[in-house]
């Protein structure tokens, strides 16, 4: 590992021409989590035309739990690890992370998202009458702002970093460019996550 | 990293996107209650305005390669589509009709198209770089 430059970090190392780090073979967009995503979507379609308590509380609890958890865990732990690796560490995980996270997490939202909204039609939380309304417009402006980062920044910079390592010559500088993007982005997405556990906590307490 | 002089696709893109969530947001959170849709229908314009003034502003822009962005747009743009489709569902399921159905099903379009086009943008923009 001594041949390794830390792209981005001291820049003193480039006295040693750094070794091209082998890129492992994979996909964008991992073709066997599609078939997992669409069967989650469905189960989202069935428990929303039911309009059963039980199956929307499921799905809005345990995948908000999975978004916040992923997001803390992604922002404020992984995140700044995944920034200080060397490079063909950074590369080997990026390979085998990302393109499940650009499943997981599309699906991990939109089901949050629609269970809950159902959800809340359900229990009336949703209309203006209900006593901690305001608790609940704070929570919708929290999921908006993080929507925007991860809508424009990180999803965005996750694509085209899996598309620059796909390349046959891929420019590290793009790359730590773009990884830049999706840690930082990722840390503020996870720092706003305490705001939706404050506000979703203070909800079920009532 | 050399990167051509392009026009800020993603500030752009990412105005947007707040506009229509604060559109969103102003409506949801005046459920059940008539509230006037002007609010949600100029942001929701001014919305649909940065998006075409986006496509406009990188149609413009010399040699920039739209295969590549295609490429990935069309992807992203199916991806996006049925995840607004679900949202769609959510609105459709639980009985919203007239103006607001309308205009949020407007602004499911714009986040349907400017999402799949800023993750375009963003990998084509180091197309130059193969």
């Amino acid at each position: 590992m001594a041949d390794v430059v830390s792209i981005g970090r001291t820049g003193r190392e480039e006295a040693v021409p750094p070794a091209a780090p082998r890129i492992p073979d994979f996909q964008i967009v991992p073709r066997k989590g599609l078939i997992g995503a669409a069967a989650v979507l469905v189960l989202l379609v069935v428990a929303m035309s039911v309009d059963e308590l039980w199956p929307l509380m499921f799905l809005h609890v345990a995948f908000g739990a999975a978004w916040t958890i992923v997001d803390l865990f992604l922002g404020l732990v992984l995140g700044p690890i995944l920034g200080s690796m060397p490079v063909p560490a950074r590369i080997e995980l990026t390979t085998r992370l990302m393109p499940k996270m650009l499943i997981i997490m599309p699906v991990v939202v939109t089901v949050t998202l629609a269970a809950g909204w159902q959800l809340g039609m359900h229990l009336g939380t949703v209309y203006s009458a209900y006593p901690d309304h305001d608790w609940l417009v704070a929570s919708y402006i929290v999921v908006g702002v993080m929507a925007i980062i991860a809508l424009g920044l990180l999803e965005p910079a996750n694509v085209a970093v899996l598309v620059e390592l796909k390349k046959p010559k891929p420019n590290p500088a793009v790359i730590e460019h773009l990884m830049k993007r999706f840690i930082y982005s990722a840390g503020i997405i996870g720092a706003m996550q305490v705001a939706t556990l404050v506000i979703m906590t203070k909800l079920a307490s009532g | 990293m050399t990167e051509q002089r392009l026009p800020p696709v993603t500030q752009l893109g990412m105005l947007s996107l707040a506009l229509i969530v604060a559109g969103g947001i102003y409506l949801s959170a005046n459920i059940p209650g008539d509230v006037p849709l002007a609010p949600a229908v100029i942001l929701l314009v001014l919305s649909a305005l940065l998006l075409a003034g986006n496509l406009l502003a990188l149609s413009r822009v010399p040699g920039f390669p739209w295969r590549r962005f295609f490429e990935v747009a069309r992807w992203a743009l199916l991806a996006y589509a049925i995840t607004a489709g679900l949202i769609e569902f959510a609105f459709l399921r639980n009985d919203l009709s007239g103006g607001p159905l309308v205009v949020l099903t407007l602004s499911l379009v714009v986040y349907a198209v400017h999402v799949p086009m800023l993750i375009g943008f963003t990998v084509a923009r180091y197309q130059e770089t193969t």
